[in-house]
């Protein structure tokens, strides 16, 4: 059996629908349609009125999500793309991110957002705002970047107490897959070594994950050898595993798909730097998507995000090649 | 032949010397929209477009009869959505702008940067739609409001929008306040009974989006999307009442989707009796059958403006296709207008 990303996220939904009476799923076109990218397909069938659909209003979206937790629920809400949850900014940042800070009442709700480029999208269907959300206290933010990460977080997403921003990654939806469904994964908030290696440590998540490995391989027939972190959440963030990997190989690239002004690879550097300025035999480098909207047509999407081979060029850089 | 844009001398028929003038000049932009819109799906199937492709097959009379009744050289605004292939080209926006940029033309409006329906040319009236429904109305009120300050009261926008978008909070703040305002907004709602898979029970309550209306303090219309002389008719009337200074202007058009939400989406959700229904046919055909039974053109007329305009549409995205791509090497990656302040700018000397 093979199990892609997306029916990963699929199944968790299902088995969280099957455990907790009180999860139901909100947005549009999740019902019958099974959702734009079919991460609901079927579920509505199974669970009678339990998944629902939202008319267009991200807005009341999300602020019902949060009337709903209060009272005992445990929304998943599914946004369209992860560029709609703008509309829902307010909601988000201001209604559940303060909620139990506020009034000492958790708001356990899941907001999915299908997120990241893809070849054609354009500036208003490919953002990664996993920085964004995570500038704000009181959000967990979740950005998986395997098959099994995307079951196991999921469910766990679902079930903590507070709100917690999925990132799920658009790429990855179709083409990653894994033979069965893990029985466990790492606690959240636990980074993952994704592959060993010795002379520079590249963190990184989500999609950006995958091109780090690639630049690793790439790399590794050049006799390099290159640890891959694997964030998993970005906020919060494993400074431990970070710091432990930057001990062993002295070097460190943070790469992330979001924009380059701070977030997440500012965020893992300034950590590094601060907590663990001795260990680093090289400044650390930061690689980030460009400075623009991202751009529709493929020949610019593929020059404004990090990719292997950019990834490649970065670590050939920190080593002083 | 009937002229395709109307003359200067404004009159019952806007511009036009009588109504077969008028019906037969917004006939032939439907045409035009069709038989371009067909080719660009033709494309996207054999992979030569990437990303969405967005038709707006059944709503052609409907937004052409907004687009076209509106004046883009006295200053009018249009501001189309996914679904307005004909109003946008029948307002101004030219054939080789739609096709370079779904093709990425570098030679477009967007440069490459944006692509297939989110472009437009902000200076000549034609604001850049964004993907985020709801968010043009305050756009154009805006664009409104500035003219308003320039001593110009007697300019109308358009802006369309669907029965889904219609939901969000961004249409109810921008009707609002183009309310308040008093703003010569005409705003067309093509209610085409779906928003993506989701039909219309699921997005408003009341029994016509055009009951809304009285809410917002604003005139409403509610008519039937694929006729194409009501279209007219009705945006006539609501331009010349916007330009009269009667303030924003709600026209409903009852109408259905007749491709699925894009290319990709083969619509298996809407029942095949949607099209027997009312409001469920194809105003091209409609319209065809109208200039026919009128009089006003014959079958062979019609048969060769489709042959004219098929010849047209071939050249017009051959040559997009001829032109250079973006080259990621020649782009700024600035995206500032400010451009000493763009990070990674050397001083200026
Ligand atoms: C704020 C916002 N949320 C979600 C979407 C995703 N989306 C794009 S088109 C669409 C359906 C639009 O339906 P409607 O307004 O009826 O227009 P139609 O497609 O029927 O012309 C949705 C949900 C969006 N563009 N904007
Ligand atoms: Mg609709």
């Amino acid at each position: 059996m093979s199990i892609t990303y997306l029916d990963a996220i699929r199944e968790a939904q299902a088995r969280a629908l099957e455990e907790d009476p009180n999860v139901f799923i909100y947005g549009q076109d999740v019902a019958d349609f099974g959702g734009a990218f079919k991460a609901t397909k079927g579920l509505a069938e199974r669970f009678p009125g339990r998944v629902i659909d939202a008319p267009i209003s991200e807005d009341a979206i999300v602020g019902s999500a949060v009337g709903a937790a209060i009272e005992g629920m445990r929304p998943i809400v599914e946004m369209q793309f992860a560029d709609f949850s703008a509309v829902a900014f307010n909601q988000i940042v201001n209604q559940s991110a303060t909620h139990y800070w506020r009034t000492g009442v958790p708001c356990p709700i899941t907001i999915r957002l299908p997120s990241g480029g893809t070849e054609g999208s354009g500036p208003f269907h490919s953002q990664s705002v996993e920085s964004l959300y995570a500038h704000y206290p009181g959000l967990i933010v979740m950005t998986p970047a395997t098959v099994e990460d995307a079951y196991g977080m999921l469910l766990e997403a679902i079930r903590i107490e507070d709100p917690v921003i999925f990132c799920e990654h658009k790429l990855l939806y179709y083409h990653l897959k894994a033979d069965a469904l893990p029985r466990s994964v790492l606690p959240v908030g636990k980074a993952r070594i994704a592959r060993v290696g010795r002379h520079a440590s590249v963190v990184a998540c989500s999609a950006m994950v995958h091109e780090a490995l690639r630049a690793a391989r790439v790399l590794a027939d050049e006799g390099w050898e290159i640890e891959v972190v694997d964030l998993r959440t970005a906020k919060p963030i494993d400074t431990d595993t970070i710091l432990a990997s930057v001990a062993r190989t002295g070097r460190l690239l943070a790469v992330a798909e979001s924009f380059p002004w701070g977030g997440i690879t500012a965020e893992v550097v300034s950590r590094v730097v601060t907590e663990g300025f001795h260990l680093l035999d090289a400044p650390p480098q930061r690689l980030n998507s460009k400075d623009t909207p991202v751009p529709y047509h493929p020949n610019l999407w593929r020059a404004h995000r990090p990719t292997w081979q950019s990834i490649a060029a970065s670590v050939r850089h920190l080593l002083g090649l | 032949m009937p002229s395709l844009s109307p003359s200067p001398t404004a009159s019952r028929w806007k511009g036009f010397a009588n109504e077969r003038e008028r019906f037969l000049a917004a006939y032939r932009w439907m045409i035009l929209a069709r038989i371009f819109e067909e080719k660009i799906a033709a494309l996207y199937r054999a992979g030569k477009i990437v990303g969405g492709v967005y038709l707006g097959r059944g709503q052609e009379a409907f937004s052409v009869a907004l687009g076209m009744q509106l004046d883009q050289a006295h200053g009018d605004l249009f501001a189309g959505l996914i679904r307005d292939q004909g109003g946008r080209m029948a307002f101004g926006e030219t054939l080789m702008d739609s096709a370079r940029t779904y093709l990425g033309s570098v030679e477009g409006p967007m440069r490459g940067r944006d692509g297939n329906i989110h472009r437009g040319r902000p200076t000549r009236g034609m604001p850049a739609m964004i993907s985020h429904l709801g968010t043009m109305v305050a756009v154009v009120n805006g664009m409104l409001m500035a003219k308003r300050f320039h001593g110009r009261v007697d300019v109308v926008g358009g802006v369309t929008i669907g029965d889904g978008g219609t939901s969000t909070g961004a249409f109810h703040e921008g009707l609002n306040q183009a309310a308040v305002e008093k703003l010569p907004l005409v705003v067309a709602v093509a209610d085409n009974q779906y928003a993506y898979s989701t039909p219309t029970c699921h997005q408003y309550a009341c029994a016509d989006l055009a009951d809304r209306a009285a809410g917002y303090g604003v005139r409403g219309y509610s008519i039937d999307g694929t006729d194409l002389t009501a279209c007219l008719e009705t945006f006539h009337e609501a331009i010349e009442r916007a330009r009269r200074g009667e303030g924003p202007q709600l026209v409903v058009g009852k109408l259905l989707r007749l491709a699925g939400h894009g290319e990709h989406d083969d619509a298996r959700y809407i029942p095949a009796r949607k099209r027997q229904e009312p409001h469920g046919g194809d105003c091209v055909a409609l319209a065809r059958e109208k200039a026919l039974k009128s009089a006003w053109a014959s079958a062979k007329e019609i048969d060769e403006w489709h042959a004219q305009t098929q010849e047209r549409v071939e050249e017009a995205v051959a040559r997009a296709q001829s032109e250079p791509e973006p080259n990621p090497f020649r782009e700024s990656w600035h995206a500032l207008a400010t451009k000493h302040l763009a990070e990674g700018t050397p001083p200026a000397q």
